[in-house]
């Protein structure tokens, strides 16, 4: 009846630096999707915790800290050992165009790199899960 | 497409819900927080477990720390009485103009995360006015039935009219701060009436002596019960109010909620509101009044959706579209739809 897209936003890691994330979940926001916004340093295993109980479409995972090679193939399965595996995963940050291949097999569906334009986010998750 | 799969039917997803089940609990509040005849079958069916956690709201403006309170309140009960499980459904407002929302009350309940006895749901108002959402009391049922024995709501406190949470909860705690521009904010936000639980929060701060005081002198215009015990030495609970006509007067409580302090008091004091409303006729006449305004809505909503049914999209558009060119008034149209 009442459907809503909703998306956790989460930042893996210990980077201090949440600005990335909060543009895109308000540009999210703006879009008309339920945006649930977990904060800094999120341990995968909370981010699958947090993913599970709030019921979300996707996750999206801003990530500057140079560690996502090893941090969002653990997210990913984290949410598999969960039973989340139709979750959409994408990614934002500093990721190098060369570990977007390997991003991608570990189950990532999208990775944006730094000063993607939010409007491309919103039409990319749109596109995900238009019902018509 | 991503979510191409067909959803779940509602039976078998109660079942597993019920069972302990927690993806099955968390699908079930998102197709019970989405409404309609599936809600409702949802909700009737699960309906005889519920009616047994206890239910406590925390309302208060944005910043006083409901969010960090809620989270210590947890924290405090799983490390104090393991056996308590909690559930916490936190809203957020809706944005009017997009739809959407951004919920961030889990930020501040990061202390909770591992705790399998805990489960956390963030949820937005979609256009509700009162404070919570629409749906907030029906994923609170789901909680109840799903064997939570503590739920804790906390509101929009947006200086909303805070009313839905004084007909969800049990007991309301309402949060104040020293210091946040007005002396206190509650009487402006007309919510020092549905408070059960006064918490002055950051109470490392200065101004909080006043603030106590002013909401001990609100209490006493406010509220005056006929006949108060203890007068002036509720801060401490010592005595609790024993006689079935002494009306309760809430408590005035300090915290400093980041850091730990002043949570057994609050807990306490639920505990005590609890005693009180179900050895005082006035714990009765909530339950009826609760009972009334939950059925009114069931009906009101029931005759709504027959009625839209019933006179058709096509029908509704038109008529919309003249009221829009002013080619007839509202009210006579709706006459003429119901006719
Ligand atoms: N100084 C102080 N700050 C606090 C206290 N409790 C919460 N805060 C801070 O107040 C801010 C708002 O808290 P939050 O729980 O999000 O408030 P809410 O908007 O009412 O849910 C956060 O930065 C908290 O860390 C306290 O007891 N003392
Ligand atoms: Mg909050």
């Amino acid at each position: 009846m009442d459907k809503k897209i909703r998306i956790l936003i989460a930042k893996p890691g210990l980077d201090g630096h949440d600005r990335g994330a909060k543009v895109i979940a308000r540009a999210l926001r703006d879009a008309g999707m339920e945006v649930i916004y977990t904060g800094l340093r999120q341990t995968p295993e909370m981010i699958a915790e947090a993913a599970l109980q709030e019921d979300v479409d996707a996750v999206g995972l801003s990530i500057l800290s140079g560690a996502h090679l090893t941090l969002l193939p653990r997210v990913v399965s984290c949410l598999q050992e969960r039973g989340l595996e139709e979750v959409l995963i994408f990614a934002g940050g500093i990721i190098p165009d060369e570990d977007v291949t390997s991003l991608k097999d570990a189950g990532v569906t999208a990775v944006f790199g730094p000063g993607t334009n939010t409007d491309h986010v919103v039409e990319f998750i749109r596109g995900q899960f238009q019902t018509a | 497409m991503a979510n191409s799969k067909p959803p779940e039917a509602i039976p078998a997803l109660v079942d597993r819900a019920l069972q302990g089940d927690r993806r099955a609990l968390s699908r079930l509040i998102s197709r019970v927080e989405n409404g309609g005849a599936e809600a409702w079958s949802a909700l009737a069916s699960i309906y005889p477990r519920t009616g047994r956690a206890q239910i406590v709201g925390v309302t208060g403006a944005p910043g006083t720390g409901k969010s960090t309170l809620v989270s210590e309140i947890a924290k405090y009960t799983r490390q104090h009485q393991p056996a308590i499980t909690v559930g916490i459904v936190a809203v957020d407002p809706t944005s009017p103009f997009s739809g959407g929302a951004v919920l961030g009350d889990r930020i501040r309940m990061r202390d909770l995360a591992g705790d399998a006895g805990v489960f956390i749901r963030s949820m937005a108002t979609r256009g509700s006015l009162g404070g919570l959402a629409r749906a907030t009391t029906d994923v609170v049922k789901v909680l109840d039935a799903a064997g939570f024995q503590l739920i804790l709501i906390e509101t929009v406190g947006a200086g909303q009219s805070e009313i839905d949470i004084a007909r969800t909860a049990d007991t309301v705690i309402v949060v104040e701060a020293p210091g946040l521009g007005d002396e206190v904010q509650a009487i402006k936000a007309g919510i020092l009436e549905i408070a059960d639980i006064l918490v002055v929060n950051k109470a490392d701060r200065d101004g909080v002596q006043s603030t106590v005081n002013a909401l001990h002198t609100m209490i006493d215009l406010g509220k005056a019960p006929t006949s108060v015990l203890h007068h002036g030495q509720l801060t401490t609970l010592a005595t609790p109010p024993q006689v079935a006509t002494d009306r309760w007067r809430p408590p005035v409580l300090k915290t400093i909620a980041a850091e730990s302090t002043g949570i057994a008091e609050v807990l306490e004091a639920v505990t005590q509101h609890r005693a009180y409303l179900s050895a005082h006729p006035e714990g009765q006449q909530r339950a009826r009044v609760r009972a009334a305004i939950e059925l009114e809505t069931i009906l009101r909503e029931s005759l709504v959706q027959q009625l839209l049914d019933h006179i058709g999209p096509e029908a509704l558009t038109r008529t919309i579209d003249q009221v829009a060119a002013r080619a007839i008034d509202p009210y006579s149209a709706a006459k003429q739809l119901l006719a």
